[in-house]
């Protein structure tokens, strides 16, 4: 079977220090994914090659069988790639609800169409009340949530998921993992997360792709992934646990 | 909008309805100033307020729009109803081709500013060596004297140019208001607010910010329209200076950036002021060159320390014009 993602040989060069160097896993089609390193791995690099930030120096990327390779941001999106930004990116001027509403019109043409649309997201996840506040005036893991809403608003296969659980509370932690459990099995939404917080990454994910300066070490189910020795040594030996 | 900011609206439209009924000539010719600088701040608002797009050479579109028509009555005899089409047209190319070149090259911000700035020199210095367009000596469309009011060709007396920019800054605003409810609004304002991340749900960078340059350097035309044949004269030295470039962008700052009301009542505070200004040096016999300049410069600065978000979003909200977020509607 096709996977719905697809990443096969990805290099990028920054300058001639090697980011990303011939990265290749797959994205099964109703699982989550978690992408874990140390930092500086080459994570967020490999989400941007993915997203269409920029072009990759080698390699391939397909969605669905498609290739999608250096396609722009605004075309990988309406390809059905939906993605949160690690430092977040609220259109801080425009209130919560407007920013769904700008994610809704990735799909829709009418205005009152991506209200509706936006409105059924946020009540999803938890924003409702806080619809008409200006969204800089939002707190970190409103932020968060103001990230993952908007980029579910575009109606996504796939949703690119990075770091959306750093500098949350245990509970607020617990709260996303539920959400994003919720979309995956009841709406069948495909996941890829970068991720540090290893509970709700063995919590969650289906299957882990562990890179160390920009290569794959490892790539295989939460458990074998924890065992394997290059793993411990290169990232979970150094984090606490 | 509030019922009572709304009712506040309504009631300024119909005070300068009337206006000409009681206002005399003076008053009327500074409330015509006072429009067509609340219509180009409107223009120019599209740009920078919606979209986040910074053009200090707007004088480019006013002078590209007034000489095209000009030039067409003139020379064919081609009224300004038809004539604004190639003015506006002329514009667009002329904005769409500072944006491609901008937007391709990842000229951004301030750089980007420069950018216009210098189309707008050139022309002023191109147009001075265009005798065709009068050169540097000016262009001039002949007066028509008491012959009556002629809507058809913009001839007539200054009540008939008094509501025709009466209805082009209520045309703008209802324009500016439409397209900042509608899908490219949104799009606009994501892209001003952040970019990347506007361009990860789908929008089109160069589309959304090309078609608010067009949008906004057509608008900005029709102004230059009714300055070439309100003033029937027009010299490059100052339809197309850096002096009137930055004329324009004011009141929109004052009134507050990206705001519906803000250009006009930013033109409403600052053309009086001006005026104040000029009756004040005349009567005192203080010609100082420049004072003029020197009080814009003050107006600046006093609104960016104290208001750097204009006056319109503090004054609605002190008057309760505007529902505040949160509030219920």
């Amino acid at each position: 079977m096709v996977p719905l993602l697809d990443v096969q040989n990805l290099s990028k060069r920054f300058r001639g220090l090697k980011a990303v160097s011939n990265v290749g896993f797959a994205v099964p089609e109703g699982k989550i994914v978690a992408l874990i390193g140390p930092n500086g791995a080459g994570k967020t690099t490999t989400f941007n090659l993915i997203a269409g930030v920029f072009p990759p120096d080698e390699g391939r990327v397909r969605l669905k069988g498609e290739t999608i390779t250096g396609l722009k941001p605004n075309r990988v999106c309406a390809a059905g790639i939906g993605r949160t930004f690690q430092i977040v990116k609220p259109f801080g001027q425009l209130s919560v609800e407007e920013n769904v509403i700008v994610g809704a019109l990735a799909r829709e043409s009418s205005v009152e169409a991506a209200r509706r649309q936006a409105r059924t997201v946020l009540e999803r996840l938890g924003l409702a009340d806080q619809a008409a506040r200006p969204a800089r005036s939002l707190t970190l893991p409103d932020r968060k949530r103001l990230e993952v809403a908007r980029a579910l608003a575009t109606r996504p296969t796939l949703l690119l998921l990075d770091e959306v659980l750093a500098g949350l509370r245990p509970t607020e932690v617990d709260r996303m993992v539920e959400v994003l459990r919720d979309l995956n099995r009841r709406e069948g939404l495909t996941i890829l997360m970068i991720e540090h917080v290893m509970r709700a990454v063995m919590a969650l994910s289906d299957q882990v792709v562990v890179l160390d300066h920009g290569e794959k070490i490892a790539d295989g189910s939460p458990a074998e992934v924890v065992a394997d020795p290059r793993v411990v040594e290169s990232y979970l030996g150094a984090e606490d646990l | 909008m509030t019922r009572r900011g709304i009712v506040l609206l309504a009631l300024l439209g119909v005070v300068l309805l009337a206006a000409p009924l009681f206002a005399d000539r003076y008053v009327v010719s500074v409330l015509t100033t006072v429009l067509w600088f609340a219509y180009v701040g409107q223009a120019w608002n599209v740009m920078m307020g919606f979209s986040g797009l910074l053009s200090l050479g707007h004088a480019l579109y006013v002078g590209l729009g007034a000489y095209a028509s000009a030039a067409l009555f003139v020379h064919f005899g081609i009224g300004p109803w038809l004539g604004l089409w190639v003015a506006m047209l002329a514009a667009t190319l002329a904005g769409c081709f500072i944006g491609f070149l901008g937007f391709r090259f990842g000229v951004r911000g301030v750089h980007f500013a420069l950018l216009t700035i210098a189309f707008a020199e050139v022309a002023r210095i191109g147009f001075d060596h265009l005798q065709w367009f009068g050169g540097s000596g000016g262009f001039f469309i002949p007066v028509a004297g008491d012959a009556g009011n002629d809507l058809l060709n913009l001839r007539g007396s200054p009540t008939l140019f008094y509501y025709v920019i009466l209805a082009l800054v209520a045309g703008a605003l209802a324009l500016s208001r439409r397209l900042l409810h509608s899908r490219l609004g949104y799009q606009w304002l994501a892209v001003r607010e952040e970019p990347e991340a506007a361009e990860a749900v789908g929008v089109d960078l160069f589309r959304a910010r090309i078609t608010a340059v067009a949008v906004s350097s057509a608008l900005t035309a029709l102004g230059g329209v009714f300055q070439a044949f309100y003033f029937n004269n027009l010299f490059p030295e100052q339809v197309f200076s850096m002096g009137r470039s930055i004329e324009i962008i004011l009141p929109a700052i004052v009134g507050g950036i990206g705001t519906l009301i803000g250009p006009i009542l930013g033109a409403f505070i600052l053309t009086p002021l001006g005026e104040l200004l000029t009756f004040l040096i005349e009567v005192s016999g203080l010609d100082l060159p420049g004072l003029k300049q020197l009080f814009y410069g003050v107006a600046l600065v006093v609104i960016v320390v104290y208001r750097p978000d204009g006056v319109w979003p503090w004054l609605a909200r002190r008057l309760g014009l505007v529902r505040q977020p949160g509030e219920d509607a």
